[in-house]
């Protein structure tokens, strides 16, 4: 526990870029992977074909693999920045894949009839998606969001061999300074995801219960 | 595919969607051409960056990652399988006591991440897997130790374990929703005929839960085949891995990470294919909705 206690401001200085880490690409994966769900369902095949493949590519390749590519590929191209902007970058490519399909599975359980009165009212495509389809998808869809979120806490630690010095790097660090107190220190840094988790549960559990409508 | 939320496109509307896919193909025109212009500036196309692929060590060792890879991937879903099961059963328990600790086992490894456990696993008891492997070797046929990875034990191990302890959990759910999904008439007339509720669970809900719950397990091979990719962080020589030692040595990483990526996304496709051809073939014994439910009790990652 000493060990702990001593190292209590790089640990939390090292949970903060992971709180940052998962802040900023959760926040842009949400949104982007919201206009790829709309592409996928949208009247021109073109987008049609690239928020599929976009999806189909990223969802079969392992998170560590979209690391390289971005953190070693994009600098032998001429792309250069920071190893943080570029981890938030693999991350969103990756989480937003996942957010596409929730939202898409979400915009597929709302009751047709509801597109259906739209459309006869003469509503157009984006007027029947943003104003009668997403709010009614949102529901249905916080859930496995939430579920596609906690994924992202965890994804965050695969930073830790890509530069980003978060909450799982500063811990092999601790622990290679420190072998006898590896279990202490597990423990603290595990309790700090766990921690990270349960707010994001929370949240969700929170929204659900704001958002559900009896019927 | 939902087409309900547009009408079926009029001449008006056919020619916004035709104006709308030429702005489209032209902004992703332009952005390929970018890729390529770029990657052609950098020399990615030259011969000698793609020439170390035709190289029969490079392949080799490929295919020797790629068996890597899918050696720990089989290794982490058999022992995961088996670990599902187990702590499906135990949360299914009448029994308090065996109940509570397992629910939060299962709830401690779902939110854990995957990097963590390797981590722990490897900077805590590296050595002693390395010196487990290397006894287990001199005992064991070449064969088997090389099938079983007996050499890089002090690695695989930490990546295996720290897999199963996370895609058991996740199974444990799955199994879970599976048996929930049999119809509860079934384990009461086996209770009714008097089996034990051991029994019950072995004998009847088990074997008719497996088939609702099949496709979300190939779902789930899928997720740990990715994930062994993380073998990666602690220098387990699986594909990734060995993508690094050819672009490292003759720099040509993109061209390494085409080839890598592409073999991934096949096999994975593959799988999941196989997923999607499973569910269709039970769903014409279950309801949809139960397969579906077992599919869901998967987080995705």
């Amino acid at each position: 526990m000493q060990v702990l206690s001593d190292n209590l401001p790089d640990l939390l200085r090292a949970f903060w870029m992971t709180v940052k880490l998962f802040v900023l690409s959760g926040a842009v994966s949400l949104v982007l992977g919201t206009l790829l769900a709309a592409m996928r369902v949208c009247p021109v095949p073109v987008l049609r074909f690239a928020g599929a493949s976009w999806v189909n590519i990223v969802r079969n390749t392992p998170l560590v693999l979209v690391f390289v590519c971005v953190t070693f590929g994009l600098p032998a191209i001429g792309v250069r920045t920071s190893f943080f902007r570029f981890a938030v970058l693999a991350l969103t490519v990756y989480t937003a894949a996942f957010v596409c399909e929730a939202v898409r599975s979400g915009i597929n359980a709302v009751e047709p009839g509801q597109a259906e009165a739209a459309r006869a009212l003469g509503m157009t495509f984006r007027q029947n998606l943003t104003l009668i389809v997403l709010p009614q998808a949102g529901r249905t869809v916080v859930p496995p969001l939430a579920n596609i979120l906690v994924a992202l806490i965890r994804n965050t630690a695969i930073a830790e061999a890509f530069g980003v010095t978060e909450a799982s790097f500063e811990l092999s660090g601790l622990v290679r300074d420190h072998p006898d107190a590896l279990y202490p220190l597990f423990a603290g840094v595990a309790a700090g995801y766990m921690l990270m988790v349960a707010v994001v549960a929370l949240s969700a559990k929170l929204i659900e219960r704001r958002l559900t409508v009896l019927r | 595919m939902s087409i309900v939320l547009f009408d079926p496109p009029g001449p008006r509307a056919r020619r916004r969607a035709r104006i709308g896919g030429a702005i489209a193909t032209a902004a992703f025109a332009a952005l390929v051409a970018w890729v390529i212009w770029r990657l052609h500036d950098t020399g990615q196309f030259d011969g000698d960056k793609w020439a170390p692929f035709k190289d029969t060590g490079i392949i080799r060792a490929l295919a020797r990652g790629l068996g890597a890879t899918l050696r720990a991937a089989s290794a982490a879903v058999l022992l995961a399988l088996l670990l599902g099961v187990l702590l499906a059963a135990g949360r299914s328990s009448t029994n308090r006591a065996l109940r509570w600790p397992v629910a939060t086992f299962v709830e401690f490894f779902r939110a854990t991440p995957v990097v963590l456990l390797i981590l722990f696993l490897f900077l805590g008891f590296t050595d002693d897997f390395a010196r487990l492997g290397g006894h287990l070797d001199e005992h064991a046929p070449d064969r088997v130790s090389r099938i079983l990875g007996l050499g890089q034990f002090g690695t695989l191990a930490p990546l295996v374990l720290a897999l199963t302890l996370y895609n058991g959990a996740v199974i444990a759910e799955v199994v879970r929703a599976g048996i929930l999904a049999v119809p509860r008439g079934q384990a009461e007339a086996a209770r009714a005929i008097g089996l034990t509720s051991r029994q019950v669970f072995r004998l009847v809900q088990l074997p008719q839960a497996v088939r609702i719950m099949l496709p979300a397990i190939v779902s789930q091979a899928v997720v740990a085949l990715k994930d062994t990719a993380l073998g990666f962080i602690i220098a387990y020589p699986e594909l990734v891995r060995v993508g690094r030692l050819i672009y490292d040595s003759r720099f040509n990483i993109i061209p390494t990470a085409i080839i890598v990526t592409t073999i991934y996304v096949t096999l994975n496709m593959t799988l999941e294919w196989l997923a999607n051809r499973l569910a269709q073939r039970q769903s014409r014994r279950y309801s949809r909705d139960a397969i579906a439910a077992a599919r869901t009790a998967a987080l995705p990652t």
